[in-house]
């Protein structure tokens, strides 16, 4: 199959060796040393993370991902890891697009590769979207964390978006924690929000109202990360496609470019399944 | 102008119609088992406190296993790792899992040290 080349080289083109090392063109093996030198990035990321919230401090505890990610786009209530699940399906099923790619390619199938690039493509654009609203979410938060004046720790029934108005006689706070049974309502419990010491609503550098700030920071730089390398991928892909509509590579006679942005696209989705382990399921 | 010392490993890596359907249905087996382990996955992240409620500890390593499995059908199938001849499977697999041992090793004994201390003064 790919890479492996069956065909009998000369031993002078060998460098006096009769058999090739490895078997492989120049480009392919370059782009495999990039995507080890790129795993060890997002190893050390991981494991910093790792680090972070294994060392936790005691009292502290880390945001569970079913709880901060349970909204799903167009729907109200709580949908779990659902639109999450969505996403990590549609970058799978592009990956498997990407592989057919490369496979009508070995075969000098110019139409199917464009056919399965293009769907490609556009699995990579549905995922940025989704990566977009699920930040929008993550910074908006669900559940403003309140601090108030007796020291306590409240956590609001529901957030109003920005610029509507909060409306005491249905206001509720739970105390504790957001799932926490015990819960103060109505113009009492508005009254002690109105005096509460600080409220931290949703996510940025510095504070979040999921857990340690430390946890909202890793979830912009890893994910962010991973973003752009999604983004990365695209365009890598739309170029190919691009070629490969233009007949560039049927001229030269194989379409190994397929096969390396394809290994590049294929270690994005790669990353995504321990980014989706270790930030929403462990 | 053509230069004769490159070797053009890649005109060699096309296969024939037939090989392709075999190659093809690979794949497919590749798709369907992904995502049956990740629907798996995000069953067990929604239920496990309903269906396993003490076993946090096993659920979690359940996790971990299950992406080392997607990871190797990824890396051995999509990336044709598993098809490349065995110098580069160990070039690229070894020098990268010694490092990765040994970070996660690390990790988690830095880590305790840390919590530990953390434990005593706060």
């Amino acid at each position: 199959m790919s890479g492996e080349a069956s065909k009998n080289l000369s031993g002078a083109a060998l460098w006096g060796g009769v058999r090739s090392p490895f078997s492989m063109s120049y480009g392919k093996l370059m782009i495999w040393f990039f995507l080890v030198s790129d795993a060890l990035t997002f190893t050390g990321l991981l494991c910093a993370y790792g680090f972070a919230r294994h060392s936790l401090g005691p009292g502290m505890s880390w945001p569970v991902g079913e709880e901060v990610f349970n909204s799903f786009p167009g729907l109200h209530g709580s949908y779990p890891l659902m639109y999450v699940a969505l996403m990590t399906f549609i970058l799978i099923i592009s990956s498997v697009t990407m592989v057919l790619a490369v496979e009508a390619g070995h075969r000098m199938d110019k139409k199917g590769v464009v056919k399965w690039l293009f769907l490609t493509v556009l699995g990579g654009l549905f995922f940025l979207g989704s990566q977009a609203f699920e930040w929008s979410h993550f910074i908006h938060g669900s559940h403003a964390r309140v601090s108030l004046a007796d020291g306590r720790t409240a956590y609001l029934a529901d957030n109003p978006h920005h610029g509507e108005a909060m409306d005491p006689a249905t206001f509720a706070m739970s105390i504790g924690s957001p799932r926490s049974s015990e819960v103060v309502s109505g113009p009492e419990a508005y009254k002690l929000y109105q005096n509460a010491v600080h409220v931290t609503s949703g996510a940025n550098m510095t504070e979040n109202e999921y857990g340690p700030p430390a946890y909202a920071n890793f979830f912009f730089f890893i994910t962010g990360f991973h973003g752009f390398h999604v983004t990365t991928g695209v365009i890598l892909n739309l170029v190919v496609l691009a070629q490969a509509v233009k007949g560039v590579f049927h001229r030269r006679g194989h379409y190994e470019m397929v096969e390396k942005a394809g290994l590049y696209w294929h270690f994005v989705d790669l990353v995504w399944v321990f980014v989706f382990t270790f930030f929403y399921l462990v | 102008m053509e230069r004769d010392d490159i070797i053009e490993y890649s005109l060699g890596a096309g296969h024939s119609e037939e090989q392709g359907r075999a190659i093809r249905k690979k794949i497919y087996f590749v798709t369907i088992l992904l995502s049956v382990v990740t629907t798996v996955e995000v069953l067990l992240g929604v239920f496990w406190t309903n269906l396993f409620p003490n076993a946090w500890h096993w659920v979690k390593w359940v996790f971990i296993m299950l992406t080392l499995v997607k990871a190797s059908y990824i890396v051995m199938t999509f990336m044709h790792l598993g098809d490349e001849r065995r110098n580069i499977r160990g070039l690229i697999l070894i020098p990268y899992g010694l490092f990765l041992m040994y970070a996660v090793f690390i990790l988690i004994w830095e880590a305790t040290y840390v919590h530990n201390v953390l434990k005593l003064f706060l």
